[in-house]
């Protein structure tokens, strides 16, 4: 039975010791490459007292990361890889909560990393390590596969982000279900679009490693520019992406399918956001043969916990579903009274099984909120996740996502809590109350504020305090904020007038 | 140009478009910015920036985007 990530590689390098496994199209690493690099990190790590514990990576994206993840995992421990570029302030805190043993950085990020007051050894310093295997064993022997292999941050609605903690366990049952419902193999070749510092990224990860697939993790900015990243894809013959609505849309939007199609696309996975039925369509256009998913699932669950194949058409005005659980998951649609959801009954979806993940790194309060004893038994313990995404079941037995329970958002791709974006803002001097809300349409945070700062002011100062993509898109300066006859701030009022103005 | 840089504001009010050359380089406009702008500037001045346009060096400066738009306005 396996109980270790790493198993995937260690079956895969003996195989395809040559092969690419990642590639950023000007830098690669062969299976070889990359365990030998994991091990030597590994050993250097277990050498030097930083085995079974926390180890934060700052480095960019690059096969080198990815090299330094499973090194941490070698060591016994998990990893936490925070974006880099975020704001020193919530980096702290992130740093604060995981407490990590050491920061492994690259040349790029080496004066951050100094500054953080911790342990710090340069990748390339300690790559080529000698291998200690007798001790990489030792670290394997005491190994379960409940021990986490890396905690990833959300936002949170006070302002403090959650640290997501999965174990082994959980990414192997995502692994392995995951290329079940969707079908890798050894001629996968993928085309990564999210940044490796979110659970998103194991999509291509996992299947890379347990097949000996190819990944290729796309440079950011060509995500800016649709024609040259058409380029890079039929240069590479990427044949598999898991993106982001957004980035689907950026080609489909701006007409690019027609004039430099991706045409080795075979299959593409979407999730995320919703994706707006004329782009949908674009895409299924340009592409006949190829297939499509719509992926569903929190990273409390592991990734993904949903899909549905496009191989049905839709109605017109008909969502596209998220679909069914990958086998082992379960999803529970509980309606307000703590009751099983009818059929076409709206409930709030809850997850069960070996994908729920840990719970919040250095959080029990958090924890308690969303990990809960399953409300449909109480005759043992059985933690689900409650995700407080509202669904119902479609005539064909397939999830659909209705709404949010709260002011969590989905913005190009990113899961944002309005409440951080507004905590964080009114910390600034100068600030009185602050209030966002969302033109999803439009996809635009639009903040409101009283005080006496002006906004370019605060916009410059939310810089430093917020990661780039929960910048508000607009903000606008009040006399007063307007309340409801309760007193509470009046987002209806406030939603309904951003979306007037952006007309 | 006065019109392209108030659209321009509205993205990034800190930002000052008269010198800044690196908008692209230097991080400034993300990819959501450059679909806002793109649908902003074909509205704002009845152009049609077709996709092969959309390149690093028409977005680094709000005098390279203008130029891009007087080129389109012309053709």
């Amino acid at each position: 039975m396996q109980t270790n990530i790493l198993e995937y590689l260690e079956q895969t390098v003996p195989r395809l010791p040559d092969k690419v496994a990642f590639s950023d199209g000007t830098d690669h690493m062969t299976f070889a490459e990359l365990s030998e690099s994991a091990r030597s990190i590994g050993s250097y790590l277990l050498e030097h007292g930083h085995g079974r514990g926390c180890v934060a990576v700052l480095m960019d994206k690059h096969p080198t990361q990815l090299a330094t993840f499973f090194g941490v995992l070698y060591a016994g421990g998990f990893y936490v890889a925070p974006d880099a570029a975020m704001p020193p302030k919530r980096l702290q805190m992130i740093l604060d909560t995981v407490q990590p043993r050491m920061v492994i950085c690259d040349k790029k990020n080496m004066a951050l990393a100094s500054s953080l007051g911790l342990d710090v050894a340069l990748y390339d310093d300690i790559c080529c390590y000698p291998i200690n295997d007798a001790l990489i064993a030792c670290a394997r022997e005491v190994h379960v596969d409940t021990d986490p292999a890396y905690v990833v941050f959300t936002s949170g609605s006070t302002g403090v982000p959650k640290g997501v903690a999965a174990c082994h366990r959980s990414v192997i049952d995502y692994t392995e279900t995951l290329c079940e419902a969707i079908g890798f193999d050894e001629h996968t070749v993928f085309g990564n679009q999210t940044p490796l510092y979110f659970d998103a990224p194991l999509k291509e990860i996992m299947p890379t490693i347990k097949y000996g697939a190819t990944a290729y993790l796309i440079p950011k900015q060509l995500f800016m520019f649709p024609v040259k990243l058409c380029d890079y894809l039929n240069e590479h013959k990427i044949n598999t992406v898991c993106w982001v609505v957004s980035a689907l849309t950026m080609i489909s939007s701006l007409g690019v399918l027609e004039k430099n199609p991706p045409k080795y696309l075979e299959t593409v996975c979407f999730g995320s956001e919703v994706f707006p039925k004329k782009q949908y369509d674009l895409w299924r256009a340009a592409l006949p043969d190829a297939r499509f998913f719509n992926l569903y699932g929190p990273t409390e669950a592991t990734g993904m916990s949903c899909y549905w194949p496009a191989t049905r058409e839709l109605a017109e005005d008909e969502p596209i579903p998220v679909g069914r659980p990958f086998r082992n998951t379960r999803i529970l649609l509980i309606n307000e009274q703590g009751k099983r959801a009818e059929q076409g009954e709206v409930g709030e979806i809850y997850i069960s099984g070996t994908c729920v993940t840990l719970g919040y790194y250095n959080n029990p309060e958090k924890t308690a909120e969303a990990f809960l004893q399953n409300p449909l038994q109480s005759a043992y313990p059985e933690t689900v996740y409650r995700t407080g995404d509202l669904g119902r079941y479609n005539d064909y037995g397939e999830l659909v996502f209705v709404s949010r329970k709260d002011s969590q958002i989905k913005h190009m791709g990113h899961r944002i809590e309005l409440g951080e974006i507004e905590a964080a803002a009114a910390t600034v001097d100068g600030v009185g109350r602050v209030c966002c809300v969302y033109l999803a349409e439009q996809k635009k945070i639009v903040m409101y504020f009283v005080g006496e700062i002006e906004t370019a002011a605060l916009t410059k100062e939310l810089r430093l305090l917020l990661p780039r993509y929960m910048l508000p898109n607009v903000t606008h300066k009040l006399d007063t904020m307007p309340l409801t006859v309760n007193g509470k701030l009046d987002r209806r009022l406030l939603l309904e007038q951003a979306t007037q103005n952006d007309k | 140009m006065e019109q392209l840089i108030e659209l321009l504001e509205e993205l990034h009010p800190e930002i000052d478009y008269e010198t800044e050359e690196g908008l692209v380089d230097n991080g400034i406009l993300d990819s959501l910015d450059i679909v806002t702008l793109i649908t902003d500037i074909n509205d704002a001045f009845d152009v049609s920036i077709p996709a092969e346009e959309i390149l690093p060096e028409n977005f680094n400066s709000a005098r390279a985007l203008w130029e891009l738009i007087e080129r389109l306005d012309t053709v």
